[in-house]
């Protein structure tokens, strides 16, 4: 049995990654995977604390957050397709124009 | 039978009746119609009146109709009814209002005659007799305070009638604000009642009254009669009244004479027992009147426009009135109020009858010798000079030798002042009445090509009061003269509880017919000299332009007191307005606003660049709010 502590760590440097990637990279694709990334750890952890807790709860949410991420990645993609045919690059900071 | 209520209530809703028909149809109504809406609802409340009138005298003593039309405002402890009061005060007042009224109304249809607002006029006419009937019908404080606002908003209206004239809307407003003056001291006064009383009908008030400290009743009764200066145009309260004659005549003859103006005596009257309980109070209104009456009728003696003159008599009529409560002597106020009722209305629609046959001239030393052109004005101004001089036996000899006889018995300074006045009275009506109706004729080419006896609707309105004011007297003749006293004792359920607390000293009958003749003859006295000075000399009051002597010129200049209380009151008043305009408004208020303002049209400029465009500052901006959020749920 993995003590939890291991699943907590794990998840915390997975949506870490997530939170520098989209923080710290310019392109578009990538800061896309790097929610997906924060998203996965958060579902990591409700599916390690379910077990602990022997509680079926959070593996149904679980199954919630998944399809909802598959619907936004849809969503998303689509976006970022538009965004390559306008601008020819999928460097966001091209994307300055929503301001004062 | 009809219902006594239905009869009650009709009273005052006649003329609103006939106010709302008039006003509403105002560019519709050909005058005809107006004048018998107008007139025929004063008329059929007159009738409602007299029989109300006649059902209380058949009544046994004491009976008096009290009848609620509706429960109008009931708030916690308050609460006031709509109901009406008919009692021996009231029901005479009714008979004034709507009898004076009526004569007043049907003189107006003549007097208007081709007047562009006669509608309005009309109008206005009625909605006063309607206020005016509430004052008096009232059977509580606030049905008292709703007509006296509302026959002071009347009283504006028709001084201002002619409102194209910026003088006239000056004399309008000069009387609104001053009678608010006075209002002020009535608001608080009522006020003080429903604290100390806890209800506001004359009944519960009145039953009560003993029961509360003196200096808390002396208060009340001070505070009201303020209120009373100020409708009644006593000292210091007084100089709106001569300017109110910017309205037309009818107007000056029933509001400014007859009713209105007698609202602060009625008040008093109907306050009788409050006064009675406060002897200080009492004091405050007998040494008001006296020092009025006498005040007015000194500078009536040099006023040169015929109403003028006028109305500086009725102020100082008003006086004497006031010395009657002061007194203690009710009745007698409240009868010389009825007589005075009559023949002031009755000398001022004269004066209207002349200033109508002479084109709006109202300069009496633009007048003389008017006594065979005009032969009913004249004749009935003689009625009416003679009525307020006190010559018997008409009308105003009577209540004014009541007043006088009570006077005598309280002190003789009181006596002397008010025999003064009384007698500098029967001086300045003669010489109006000699200037005007007497002499050489002064008038101009053009006036006197015109001049012509006033129609009938003006002379018989003249007539009829003529004949009140010669018969009127004889409600109230003296026991020594072997009369009964009818009026007082037709009063005296009103006044019964002032009457039991104090005791009254009765004059001799030969001390009353001492006075009686020392006054008579001393009237006769000034008759002759005003005889001899404006018709045997001729003399003619000097024009404008040459100068007068220091005396004369404080009198005819009414004692500077227009000019005072302009450098007292109304000039500070406009320095600190305007201070305030330019200190509080400008600085304060002005910069504060726009200040608030300026800061944010500030902040939305220098934070609206935050909004650069990059998307990484977004995310990163919204992560750091995140982690503030976060900390600070974990810290809280």
């Amino acid at each position: 049995m993995i003590p939890i502590d291991y699943y907590l760590w794990l998840s915390v440097t997975l949506f870490t990654i997530g939170v520098l990637g989209v923080l710290f990279r310019r392109n578009a694709i990538i800061i896309f995977m790097c929610i997906e990334l924060m998203l996965n750890a958060v579902n990591l952890i409700m599916v390690a604390f379910s077990n602990y807790l022997n509680d079926a709860a959070g593996q149904v949410f679980v199954f919630f957050i998944m399809a909802v991420a598959a619907a936004e990645v849809a969503v998303g993609l689509a976006i970022l397709i538009m965004m390559y045919r306008n601008t020819q690059t999928t460097d966001i900071n091209v994307l300055n124009r929503l301001k004062w | 039978m009809v219902d006594i209520k239905i009869l009650i209530a009709l009273v005052p809703i006649l003329p609103l009746v006939g106010f709302l028909l008039v006003s509403l149809n105002n560019k519709r109504f050909v005058h005809g119609v107006t004048s018998i809406i107008a007139c025929g609802s004063v008329f059929a409340s007159f009738g409602i009146s007299v029989s109300l009138f006649i059902q209380l005298l058949i009544a046994p003593e004491g009976t008096e109709f009290n009848v609620t039309l509706f429960n109008w405002i009931s708030a916690g402890g308050f609460s006031a009814s709509f109901s009406f009061l008919i009692d021996p005060l009231s029901s005479l007042m009714l008979l004034i209002i709507t009898g004076v009224g009526f004569l007043i109304h049907v003189y107006s249809i003549g007097y208007m005659h081709g007047d562009e607002g006669y509608n309005r006029f009309f109008a206005y006419l009625n909605l006063f007799v309607f206020f005016m009937l509430v004052l008096v019908m009232g059977s509580n404080y606030l049905l008292m305070f709703i007509g006296w606002e509302g026959v002071g908003l009347c009283s504006y209206l028709l001084i201002g009638f002619w409102f194209k004239n910026q003088d006239y809307n000056d004399a309008a407003n000069k009387a609104f604000i001053m009678n608010r003056v006075g209002d002020l001291g009535l608001v608080l006064g009522v006020i003080l009642i429903f604290v100390h009383f806890g209800s506001v009908n004359y009944s519960d008030v009145f039953a009560n009254a003993s029961s509360i400290d003196s200096q808390t009743l002396t208060l009340i009764t001070v505070l009201l009669f303020i209120g009373a200066m100020g409708k009644s145009a006593q000292i210091p309260l007084y100089t709106w009244l001569p300017d109110a004659m910017a309205g037309p005549t009818p107007v000056s003859a029933l509001i400014h004479a007859a009713t209105m103006v007698t609202a602060g005596i009625y008040m008093v009257a109907r306050n009788n027992v409050l006064y009675t309980l406060s002897p200080v109070a009492l004091e405050l209104v007998l040494y008001t009147g006296l020092i009025t009456a006498v005040f007015a009728a000194t500078i009536a003696v040099a006023q040169n426009d015929i109403k003028k003159v006028l109305a500086y008599s009725t102020v100082s009529q008003l006086g004497l009135m006031f010395v009657a409560l002061g007194l203690g002597a009710y009745a007698s106020g409240i009868f010389h109020m009825a007589t005075h009722a009559f023949f002031k209305a009755l000398l001022f629609l004269c004066a209207g009858s002349v200033i109508h046959a002479l084109q709006n001239e109202q300069d009496i030393r633009n007048m003389g010798g008017l006594r065979k052109y005009l032969p009913i004005t004249f004749f009935t101004f003689l009625v009416g000079v003679l009525a307020i001089s006190g010559i018997p036996p008409f009308a105003g000899f009577f209540s004014k030798d009541e007043i006088l006889a009570n006077a005598f018995s309280h002190s003789y300074l009181v006596w002397g002042v008010a025999a003064f006045a009384s007698l500098l009275t029967s001086f300045y009506m003669f010489r109006l009445f000699f200037l005007t109706f007497y002499g050489t004729e002064r008038a101009g080419e053009k006036a006197m090509s015109h001049i012509h006896e006033s129609p009938a609707s003006i002379t018989i309105p003249l007539s009829i009061l003529a004949v009140l004011s010669f018969a009127g007297g004889f409600m109230g003749v003296p026991e020594a003269l072997g009369g009964s006293h009818g009026l007082s004792e037709f009063l005296a359920p009103v006044f019964a509880t002032s009457l039991s607390l104090v005791q009254h000293h009765h004059l001799d009958h030969a001390t009353e017919y001492m006075l009686m003749g020392t006054i008579v003859g001393l009237t006769i006295v000034m008759i002759m000299i005003a005889y001899v000075v404006y018709v045997g000399k001729k003399t003619v009051p000097v024009a404008e332009s040459q100068r007068l002597g220091a005396v004369h010129n404080t009198v005819y200049n009414k004692y500077f007191v227009d000019e005072v209380y302009n450098a007292i009151v109304v000039k500070p008043l406009y320095w600190l307005s305007e201070t305030f305009d330019a200190v509080v408004e400008r600085l304060g208020i002005d910069r504060l606003v726009n200040g608030v303002g300026g800061s944010v049209v500030w902040g939305g400029k220098t934070f609206r660049l935050l909004q650069n465009g990059g998307i990484g500052f977004y995310i990163f901006a919204m992560v750091i709010g995140v982690i503030v959020l976060l900390t600070l749920t974990v810290l809280i």
